[in-house]
């Protein structure tokens, strides 16, 4: 019985190269852990990576990076279809094609537009910040409209796009804190109530990364953006 | 079957993308040219958020992002496979087409110096880490991501014309134009290329 079990810890090594506080590697940790696949944690110093991220990613040497039995998968949305193609338990996607291409269209509309836009708030002044405030109230817009209906993205259940989004549970109200400004209010409610949802799961609350820590690293950082005058 | 339509341009490395696959798929479709400056009511209905192309419209039904519609096909049109069933190579040639979206992207014709030498240091990724020694980056047969950088094919041809300069000099980066000229070989997608003779050289 305990070879069996060594052999089969062996078989599947599993190691993810993140740091504390990157919403990237926390995708790929909450869908390890809706899966229940046990995994080590590397947390990466990114401005003394080490010699194995360099190595597992030679192309962006970013995190995350997930190592299967020494294979590397770089890219978190890259990272989490595989996840979910090799460990077929609470499967992240649906089986339907076209509502698997919603999901993966909602995941590309968060990365390429809805984190730009709001990054665009934290990070830039003046007029440009004012176009990226109108561009985040657009956007978020649309992710609203997405919501009618539902509990989540995906459905009943947590799915790919959840954890893409899944951002907005824990640092909007981090950004928020840190700019004074409010970006999703009222005039958002289904969002409001699906952030409650995503942030009350148990995989997802006791996930992390703690919200003061998470205070203090973005009001660093946009006291480096908007240095006092 | 469902009626399948695509809403292209004739110049969009996206709606290539489709075009080719559909080809390599050998599925009938209808094509529909839009100008992007005034688009058509379709497109606004199909694709709301971006009001972009290319956009698939499958039964009636809209799919929207080139990389979506591809993995799409690839699900509804298993025949003529243009990615591997083995999940570790499937996460590899996603790998590259995110490269071929983040680094394609944006590059157009009349884009000057930076893009250029931002390309210049992307063709040498290419060669060193996504092709290697293979006779396309799907191996013996064109693949998603053959595909995806499909752009490549006809575009410095686009650059060459807008600005001046031949991209792809032989010397430089032999892998990546043996393979633009093994790739535009390929009969759908040799019969499939923008007429070049349609642009008109930007005078500055």
């Amino acid at each position: 019985m305990v070879e069996v079990e060594i052999a089969k810890s062996m078989a599947e090594e599993v190691k993810l190269f993140k740091t504390w506080s990157t919403p990237f590697g926390l995708r790929v940790v909450w869908a390890l852990k809706l899966k229940g696949i046990p995994y080590e944690a590397i947390d990466e110093d990114l401005s003394n990576k080490s010699a194995l991220l360099l190595q597992y990613n030679p192309v962006y040497k970013k995190v995350p990076v997930l190592v299967h039995n020494g294979k590397p998968i770089s890219e978190s949305l890259v990272i989490l279809e595989y996840i979910d193609e090799t460990w077929k338990q609470n499967p992240l996607l649906p089986q339907d094609p076209l509502e698997k291409a919603r999901e993966r269209f909602w995941a590309k509309f968060n990365d390429e537009k809805l984190l730009q836009s709001i990054w665009g708030v934290f990070a830039k002044e003046g007029k440009e910040r004012e176009e990226a405030m109108a561009a985040s109230m657009e956007n978020l817009k649309f992710v609203e409209e997405e919501l009618k209906g539902k509990k989540f993205f995906g459905g009943e259940k947590i799915g790919l796009a959840d954890i893409t989004f899944g951002w907005l549970a824990n640092l909007i109200c981090v950004f928020e804190e840190v700019t004074g400004l409010k970006m999703i209010d009222e005039r958002f409610p289904l969002l409001l109530a699906w952030i409650q949802e995503f942030s009350q799961h148990p995989i997802i609350k006791d996930a992390g990364p703690p919200h003061d820590k998470l205070v203090i690293k973005y009001q660093a950082l946009y006291e480096k953006f908007h240095p006092a005058k | 079957m469902d009626e399948v339509k695509l809403l292209g341009m004739w110049l969009s490395p996206y709606s290539y993308r489709v075009i080719w696959a559909l080809k390599q798929k050998g599925i009938a479709y209808e094509y529909r040219e839009e100008d992007l400056s005034n688009q058509s009511p379709l497109l606004l209905q199909s694709n709301p958020v971006h009001k972009k192309i290319p956009v698939l419209i499958h039964g009636g039904k809209p799919i929207c992002e080139s990389s979506v519609i591809l993995e799409y096909m690839e699900e509804i049109w298993p025949q003529n496979s243009l990615l591997s069933s083995d999940p570790y190579e499937r996460a590899i040639a996603r790998f590259w087409i995110k490269f071929a979206d983040d680094k394609i992207c944006g590059t157009k014709g009349e884009e000057q110096n930076k893009a250029i030498e931002e390309s210049l240091e992307m063709l040498k990724t290419i060669e060193e880490d996504a092709l290697g020694d293979k006779k396309f980056f799907g191996g013996d047969n064109i693949s998603m991501v053959d595909i995806a950088f499909g752009g490549l094919a006809y575009w410095p041809g686009i650059v060459e014309k807008v600005v001046g300069t031949n991209l792809l000099e032989p010397h430089r980066f032999g892998r990546p134009q043996a393979w633009t000229k093994r790739f535009m070989e390929v009969p759908e997608i040799k019969e499939n290329l923008p007429d070049l003779r349609r642009i008109v050289k930007k005078e500055n």
